[in-house]
């Protein structure tokens, strides 16, 4: 496997050694792609192979700098993109493979926010979710109602049910847009920087409820995001991207080590065990 | 939490059905020939049982002769056209799209005055013209609105724009060459107007002929109306959430430009109607699709309907173009509209 070998011995890929396990639900195989202006020219930017897997309830993180793969990866894993090789499977089927409406039963993508063309009621936009479960021309249930309910009740987002989905804040619109991939009772939940606009309190509640549901509710949640100390508080496994490369993958303590942080992210980094037993980075060489 | 239920778009497209026929009972009581709303009624009652010899022969004329034909004509391009323009809105994520924006009008435009040059006396021929105008702008702007091999919008969009702009330097072109009353009734057609007599002495056939085509079309854009709401929130959006955003692209791209295709050929570029209309019902009922699809094609009925009897009372004995009428009418309630910001 030559790509993804990064700059030396150290930097070599650890890809986790696949098991059958029955609560395995995610499986990546030196899963690649690359970008190419025309089908004839070179590719502008490729990505991998990266392996990985996750279990039930396990909560992964990618993490890397701008340019780096973590969106396009996210897209592989959503079956938005199909890999140039590699495999990715879900629950043992290949996600390529799957119809697009059984696709959505299985993986909801909690996209960077986007513009509504038409104003619409926070309720009707959950609603949405319980697309997959029905003909192609649909009415909602009395179920698909309970469940949205419920999405909504699990996001905190009861209380304003009714509002228009423009008159929100930044934070309630990221629990409005969850509760949408969690009216679609997914097995698998990807989102691609959920925590960009949030401040502080937003990013660590958002975490928080992340872990939570991937506890309580047998998800598995792959969250792409640039706060390395929330990854490392919250997540069970953390995918590290660098320039289209797999860097490491592992626990976080297996990750977070100084030498690769400083290289990948370009600054002075320092890691320190913090109190929950967890890596913590900041900054050094500032003072 | 109340979603929307069948009954409760049954009720509503109940209730406009009901001002549509309020209206069409008006339209048919204007005119130079006084009937009374009583009369019309019970002509319109006993010709649907089939009862003509129950008619007083004048009545017959008026109504199932004049007046009717150009109403039923009116519901058609009114509701083809109010239909299209919520499809094309959803299908390129932009609320001032309108059936004419990719070029369709101008196609059967041009197809129009070339067969009012070449073959101005020729029964039908303005109409078939018509369609084939429409049919080919149809064809080249998808082959020019593709992307990948699948339709992208904004490509299409400017597919369109560009495509409209050349036939209508075309037709620019083309006006310099004609004169008299083949100018006039050019003019009348690019304005839009519902005066055009069947090309055929079966009406019936004819209407029916339409209306099958109304019925199609529209009911494959009506089909795909999950799908366009939740396109409306974001293509990418809307794959995840299991739509074949492709197909629905396609089905919508051709049903609503064979629906404007329609409308044109049989009444010229009717404006505004199909800009508006769905604004409208927008603001009266929701953005739900699956509401709005009906609730513009009976909408637009009424717009058309009560436009076209305004356009031929209001400087009685002469008859204004339906499109004059739309127009005058639909710029105030786009300043309106958009003064509103448009909900």
């Amino acid at each position: 496997m030559s790509a993804g070998a990064g700059s030396g011995a150290s930097m070599a890929p650890q890809p986790v050694p696949f098991s059958a396990s029955p609560s395995l639900r995610l499986k990546v195989e030196q899963a690649s792609y690359a970008y190419a202006a025309t089908d004839r020219s070179a590719p502008k930017f490729t990505l991998g192979p990266v392996s990985f897997e996750a279990q039930q309830r396990e909560l992964v993180a990618i993490l890397g700098p701008n340019a780096s793969g973590k969106s396009t990866l996210l897209k592989l894993l959503a079956g938005l993109l199909k890999p140039l090789s590699g495999r990715i499977e879900i629950d043992g089927t290949e996600v390529g493979d799957l119809d697009l409406r059984v696709r959505a039963q299985k993986i909801a993508l909690v996209a960077q926010e986007s513009e509504l063309l038409f104003p619409l009621r926070v309720w009707e936009y959950v609603l949405q979710g319980r697309y997959p479960y029905g003909r192609r021309l649909r009415f909602e249930s009395d179920e698909d109602c309970l469940l949205a309910g419920n999405a909504l009740a699990q996001v905190g987002a009861d209380g304003f049910r009714d509002r228009w989905m423009d008159q929100l804040s930044g934070g309630e619109k990221q629990r409005v847009i969850l509760a949408r991939a969690l009216a679609q009772q997914p097995s698998l939940l990807l989102l691609d920087e959920p925590t960009q606009h949030l401040d502080i309190g937003g990013k660590v509640e958002l975490l928080r409820r992340l872990r939570r549901l991937a506890d309580e509710n047998r998800y598995t949640v792959v969250v792409i995001t640039h706060e390395l100390n929330l990854a490392a508080e919250f997540s069970d496994r953390i995918v590290l991207l660098h320039k289209g490369k797999s860097l490491r993958v592992g626990k976080p303590t297996e990750v977070y080590q100084r030498e690769i942080l400083e290289e990948v992210f370009e600054a002075p980094l320092e890691v320190e065990i913090g109190y929950s037993g967890r890596p913590r980075v900041i900054l050094s060489g500032s003072h | 939490m109340r979603p929307l239920t069948p009954k409760r778009i049954l009720w509503i497209c109940s209730g406009l059905g009901a001002v549509l026929f309020v209206a069409v009972v008006v339209s048919l009581r204007m005119g130079a020939y006084p009937i009374g709303v009583r009369d019309i009624v019970m002509t319109l009652f006993n010709g649907a049982m089939g009862r003509r010899d129950d008619i007083p022969s004048e009545f017959w004329l008026v109504v199932f002769g004049l007046r009717l034909p150009r109403i039923a004509l009116g519901i058609l391009v009114g509701a083809s056209l109010s239909t299209a323009g919520a499809g094309f809105q959803a299908l390129l994520r932009n609320p001032l799209a309108d059936p004419y924006v990719l070029g369709v009008s101008s196609g059967a435009a041009l197809g129009a005055i070339v067969s009012l040059i070449v073959a101005p006396h020729v029964v039908g021929a303005i109409q078939i013209a018509a369609f084939v105008g429409a049919a080919a702008t149809i064809a080249a702007v998808y082959f020019l609105g593709r992307r990948g091999g699948h339709l992208d919008s904004p490509t299409l969009l400017l597919a369109g724009i560009v495509a409209a702009s050349f036939l209508s330097a075309i037709i620019m072109f083309l006006l310099t060459m004609v004169t008299g009353s083949e100018l006039r009734s050019i003019a009348f057609w690019l304005m839009g107007d519902l005066t055009a007599p069947p090309p055929t002495t079966n009406v019936i056939g004819w209407f029916g002929f339409l209306f099958f085509i109304f019925i199609v079309a529209a009911g494959a854009i009506y089909t795909t109306s999950s799908d366009l709401n939740l396109i409306l929130t974001g293509e990418q959006e809307a794959r995840h959430l299991g739509v074949n955003v492709n197909r629905v692209k396609l089905v919508v791209y051709v049903a609503a430009s064979v629906l404007t295709g329609l409308a044109v050929s049989v009444s010229g570029a009717i404006g505004y109607v199909g800009l508006l209309v769905p604004h409208v019902m927008r603001m009266l009922f929701g953005t739900d699709y699956r509401l709005l699809i009906p609730t513009s094609a009976i909408g637009g009925a009424i717009a058309i309907v009560v436009a076209d009897t305004l356009a031929r009372t209001i400087v009685a004995p002469t008859q204004l173009p339906v499109g004059a009428m739309t127009a005058l009418a639909g710029a105030p309630v786009f300043i309106y509209l958009m003064r509103r910001r448009i909900r």
